[in-house]
Formats: structure tokens, C-alpha cells, sequence
């Protein structure tokens, strides 16, 4: 604080108030809906106090979906999400922390080949290829598989450019003494390398599980069967035809499931989140 | 930047190497290349054959006039989420920075829709504005103004841009906030017993000081209205009322999926490759160069 501006910081605040009052309305008008009878919704204008439906309302969704649009379970759908959010940023941190360990500590022919080919990845997102990766998937007789919905999206540039970053921080001396001490790499590796990125892990972990749960485009794709769709999949078949056709408590009720796990994680691990967010755009 | 200590043996990189790059040739480059083939075929209507036509569909697409409206759609779009997501995440960011006050609430407020999906983002505010039952629309109405976004395109428009934009303000004012935190005080300070008041140490020192992260901020939100909000369209316009909302992307997934036309999506797919490797291009050459003013 430079000098002191009452009026300023009277300004700043209410800027902030509005603009966080802005962000948190969808959220408490969702949350609001999730709690109210079918009745209560339809009646415009809805009211902005919780109603008492909460418990039948996330019971009825978690055990058999809707009754208008899609019948299928959430808590199915809760479990598949979960997996996608685990597998992706596990799978994502191995391969990747492999392949920069590979990269930053060896000497090899073809080494900045290869790393061109993971880096050129970062332009190719799954948008620009979605018929052809379709068919990849297919003809590996992938559909409607977890290994369909996990692996094309555990490739990732970022992860091993994070990686490579972080290990070229690494003081030569530790590589040096290991070497000395008659370690070989892959010993080096997992009592240096791998307890040393520990944090870059977490942070990596954080983003990646937001990503693996909220992906959209890829399982609308390679998921037919209602028992392989992820929550937010979930969601989209839940709505039918017009505003008015629709069961927006029971929508809602899903939404606010399909956005706890990922907020939780943000709220309850905001440094490891802010970190990794900074970092992995480096 | 190169190690000086290294490890020497004639296999172990390949083997480390492997998984990722097994995924990467059979997931990226194989569709890749397939995407540029097909781009040049012409399949009949049941997909039973196809013939090589070189670059027939791209004459086709660039003389179809729902793919030019298609990228005017996208131009517009983009901006728009660009345009009003910096500026406002901008705002929040200074505003944050200068309360001592609360400082962790707000932030805490503010960061939680990057967790949000874009298709869950679509819906929450399709909700919101749905034309009968909508909360928003009633105090619209209130004002005399008639909501309909499913007839009318431009508020469709409106309606996608304010989901994905309240999407990605989180990401915004997270790197705002770091930036404006790693100004050094001392310039400020000295600005300041030079008489230069708030809003003209704003334009003279933090926003040229800021040049930086907007720059990053605008490519990364151009790329985020261009790819990441097919979640937001397809949750709520679908890409209508006719195509008011139709971004490439979605133009891709729909003439590819419900059409079925691949050598017109793939040609699309191509066009598409070329616009993200000109971002990405731009994106490291000025953040190599580390440009400031």
C-alpha cells in the first residue's frame, strides 16, 4: 500500500463484492434449484431461498437419473468421472516424468527428434482431429472402454516440459555424487529425481484432475452406452427440449455433483492449484 | 540448457521414452496424418469408396458461404471472450491487489468456475436465461427487454460469450494477480513521491509492466474461445438459432458426426491445425523474446 486512498479502497472493495457476487450467482441459483420440487422451479420468477427437496432431489438423480430425459443413474456416472479424473493425471505424470528424466539426463541419438515430436503435440488438440482419432479408437476396438476414454489424453507436451524444467534445476552436483556412490540411473531416479518432484507432482496432479474430470468433447464421442458417460456427459443428456420440458431440480442436483470434486480440489488445494496452473504454462 | 552430468547406456532412454511416445504417434500423429489424407478424398455417401480430389474441398469450403460465416462466427466470438475476459479479470486483478482486507475470500470466490466444465458452465447459464422459466430473463422482462436466444442469434451469441467468458475470468486474474504482484514496489513508490496519483501510475507503470502476461493472456484466450468452449455451444445453442453460434469447431463435430461428410470436416480438421500451429508460433516467439512495452 502506497499512501492511503479511503475512497479507493471503498471503490476496490465494492468492485471485488460485485464482481465475486457476479461469479458466485449461477453457483447459488444452481444450488438453490437443486433444493426445490418440480412445482417450485416452474414458477417464474423461482425463488432464491434453498427450498426442502435437497435429499430427494440428489437421491432420486444419484440412483435413476431423471424421468423426462435420460434415465441413466449419476452415481454410475460419479464413478466413471472419478476414474477418467484419476487415470489421466496418473498416467500422465508417469509417462511424462519418463520421458523428461530421459531427455534432460541422457545422451542419445535422435534425442531432440523425439523431443520435437512431444512438442508439436502441443498443437494438436483432440478439437482438430476429432474424426480420425474416432476411428483410431475404433478400429483398436476401444469404444466405449476406459482404456478409450484415458489413454489418447494422457499424452501430454506440458507434463514433460514441466518436468524437463524442474529437472534442469536439479544441481549437477546430486547427479554427480549419485554417480560416484555407483548408482546407476534408474537408481538415481527414484531416490533423487522422483522425491524432488514431489511438488511439481502435486501441482501437476491438481490441473490434471480438473482437466480429466471435465472433459467434454472426447467421451461425447467414443461413449454410446449410458454406463461408460461421465457426469458432465450426463448433464447434456438430461435436457431434452424446451426450458420448460425439462426437470431443472433434478439437472441442477447433477450439476452441482458434477461441480463439487473438482471446486473441492481447487478450494482445499489452492497453492498446489495456483502453482501448477503458472507453471505448466511456462 | 544442457546437463553436464549425464548417464550413458545404449537403451534405457529409448525404453523411458517409449510409452509416451506410443501414445503419441498412434493417437496424435496417425489421426493427424489421416485428417490431412482424407482432407484430399471425396467418399461417396455410404463411406463404401472414395477417390483422391487434391484440394477440391478446400475450394468447396472456402467458397461455401456457412464456412466463411463460420469463421466470421468464431471471430466474433473469440473477441468477444477475449476482449471481455482480460479487461474485466484485469479489473478484478488490480482491485484485489490493493485490498489487504479479505484478499483470500475474494480470491477464493473468484477462482472456483475454472473448475467448473464448460458444458456444465453452458447449462448453469442456459438455466438462467432460459426464455420461460429463467431467473435473469424475468428481470430482463422487467425492463421491457424480450429474452429469446432461441430465436433470436444475436442473444445466443451473448449468452455463450458471458458462459465462456465467466469461465475463464479464474484463469485471467490468477496470472493478472501474479503479475501485478512480481512488480517490483520500489517503482511504484518512487512514482508515487514523484505525485503521480493511482490511475496514472495504471497506465504509465502497471499496464506497460503487465504487457507481458496480457499478451500471453490474449493468445491463450483466443485459443480457449476457439477450442475449449465446444462444451459451452454444444450444452446450449448447439450452434443455433441458424449458425448464429456455429464456431469452427463446432462446424468440425457437426458436418463430421451428424453429417458424416469427412472429407469436408477433415479438411476443416486441417484448417483448423494450421490456425492453432500459427497461435502457438506466436505465443512461444513473443514469450521467448519475454517483449515488454
Amino acid at each position: 500500500m502506497v499512501e492511503n486512498r479511503p475512497l479507493l479502497n471503498f471503490v476496490s472493495h465494492a468492485v471485488l463484492i460485485i464482481g465475486a457476487a457476479l461469479v458466485a450467482f449461477p453457483l447459488y441459483v444452481t444450488f438453490v434449484a437443486s433444493t426445490l420440487t418440480f412445482e417450485q422451479i416452474m414458477t417464474v420468477p423461482m425463488q432464491l431461498t434453498p427450498g426442502d427437496h435437497l435429499v430427494e432431489n440428489y437421491r432420486q438423480v444419484l440412483t435413476g437419473g431423471t424421468t423426462t430425459g435420460s434415465r441413466a443413474a449419476v452415481g454410475g456416472m460419479l464413478v466413471n468421472s472419478v476414474i477418467m479424473a484419476l487415470v489421466i493425471p496418473i498416467g500422465k505424470i508417469s509417462i511424462s516424468i519418463l520421458s523428461a528424466f530421459a531427455i534432460v539426463y541422457f545422451r542419445f541419438p535422435l534425442r531432440n527428434f523425439f523431443f520435437w515430436m512431444i512438442f508439436v503435440t502441443l498443437m494438436l488438440p483432440v478439437e482438430v482431429r476429432i474424426i480420425p482419432t474416432f476411428k483410431v479408437i475404433a478400429d483398436l476396438g476401444l469404444l466405449n472402454s476406459y482404456a478409450g476414454l484415458t489413454l489418447p489424453l494422457i499424452a501430454s507436451a506440458t507434463a514433460t516440459f514441466l518436468f524437463r524444467q524442474f529437472f534442469m534445476t536439479i544441481p549437477d552436483e546430486l547427479a554427480e555424487a549419485a554417480r560416484i556412490d555407483g548408482a546407476g540411473p534408474m537408481r538415481f531416479f527414484w531416490d533423487v529425481v522422483v522425491p524432488l518432484s514431489k511438488t511439481s507432482m502435486a501441482a501437476l496432479f491438481v490441473i490434471q484432475f480438473i482437466y480429466g474430470w471435465n472433459q467434454y468433447l472426447w467421451p461425447l464421442l467414443i461413449t454410446s452406452e449410458e454406463s461408460m458417460y461421465p457426469v458432465v456427459i450426463g448433464i447434456k443428456r438430461m435436457i431434452v427440449g424446451g426450458d420448460a420440458a425439462n426437470e431443472w431440480n433434478l439437472v441442477m442436483a447433477t450439476a452441482m455433483l458434477a461441480m463439487l470434486p473438482p471446486a473441492l480440489v481447487v478450494l482445499l488445494m489452492q497453492k498446489w492449484f495456483v502453482k501448477g496452473l503458472v507453471e505448466t504454462e511456462k | 540448457m544442457e546437463k553436464r552430468v549425464v548417464f550413458r547406456s545404449p537403451w534405457l532412454p529409448y525404453a523411458l521414452l517409449a510409452p509416451q511416445l506410443a501414445i503419441t504417434v498412434i493417437f496424435f500423429f496417425w489421426p493427424a496424418a489421416q485428417a490431412i489424407w482424407y482432407s484430399f478424398q471425396l467418399q461417396d455417401a455410404f463411406g463404401l469408396s472414395s477417390q483422391f480430389v487434391g484440394l477440391e474441398n478446400f475450394q468447396i469450403l472456402l467458397q461455401d458461404e456457412n464456412y466463411l460465416r463460420s469463421f466470421r462466427t468464431t471471430a466474433i466470438f473469440s473477441a468477444l471472450v477475449a476482449g471481455l475476459g482480460i479487461v474485466l479479470s484485469l479489473l478484478l486483478a488490480v482491485m484485489a491487489d490493493r485490498v489487504v482486507k479479505g484478499a483470500l475470500a475474494y480470491k477464493t470466490v473468484l477462482i472456483w468456475p475454472y473448475a467448473v466444465a464448460a458444458a456444465v458452465a453452458g447449462v448453469l447459464w442456459s438455466f438462467l436465461f432460459a426464455p420461460s422459466i429463467g431467473i435473469v430473463t424475468y428481470v430482463l422482462k422487467g425492463f421491457g427487454i424480450d429474452w429469446n436466444w432461441i430465436i433470436h442469434g444475436n442473444q445466443a451469441m451473448l449468452l455463450v460469450v458471458i458462459a465462456s467468458v465467466w469461465k475463464q475470468i479464474s484463469y485471467n486474474f490468477l496470472f493478472f494477480l501474479a503479475g501485478l504482484q512480481s512488480i517490483p514496489r520500489s517503482l511504484i513508490e518512487a512514482a508515487a513521491i514523484d505525485g503521480a496519483g493511482p490511475a496514472r501510475r495504471f497506465w504509465t507503470i502497471v499496464l506497460p509492466l503487465l504487457s507481458p502476461t496480457t499478451f500471453f493472456l490474449l493468445v491463450v484466450n483466443i485459443v480457449y474461445a476457439f477450442f475449449d468452449t465446444f462444451g459451452v455451444i454444444d450444452a446450449t445453442t448447439q450452434g443455433g438459432p441458424a449458425q448464429a453460434t456455429q464456431i469452427l469447431v463446432y462446424k468440425v463435430y457437426h458436418d463430421g458426426v451428424k453429417s458424416a461428410d469427412l472429407g469436408g470436416s477433415s479438411a476443416q480438421s486441417v484448417i483448423l491445425m494450421i490456425i492453432v500451429i500459427a497461435l502457438t508460433a506466436i505465443q512461444f516467439r513473443y514469450i521467448e523474446r519475454k517483449v515488454q512495452y
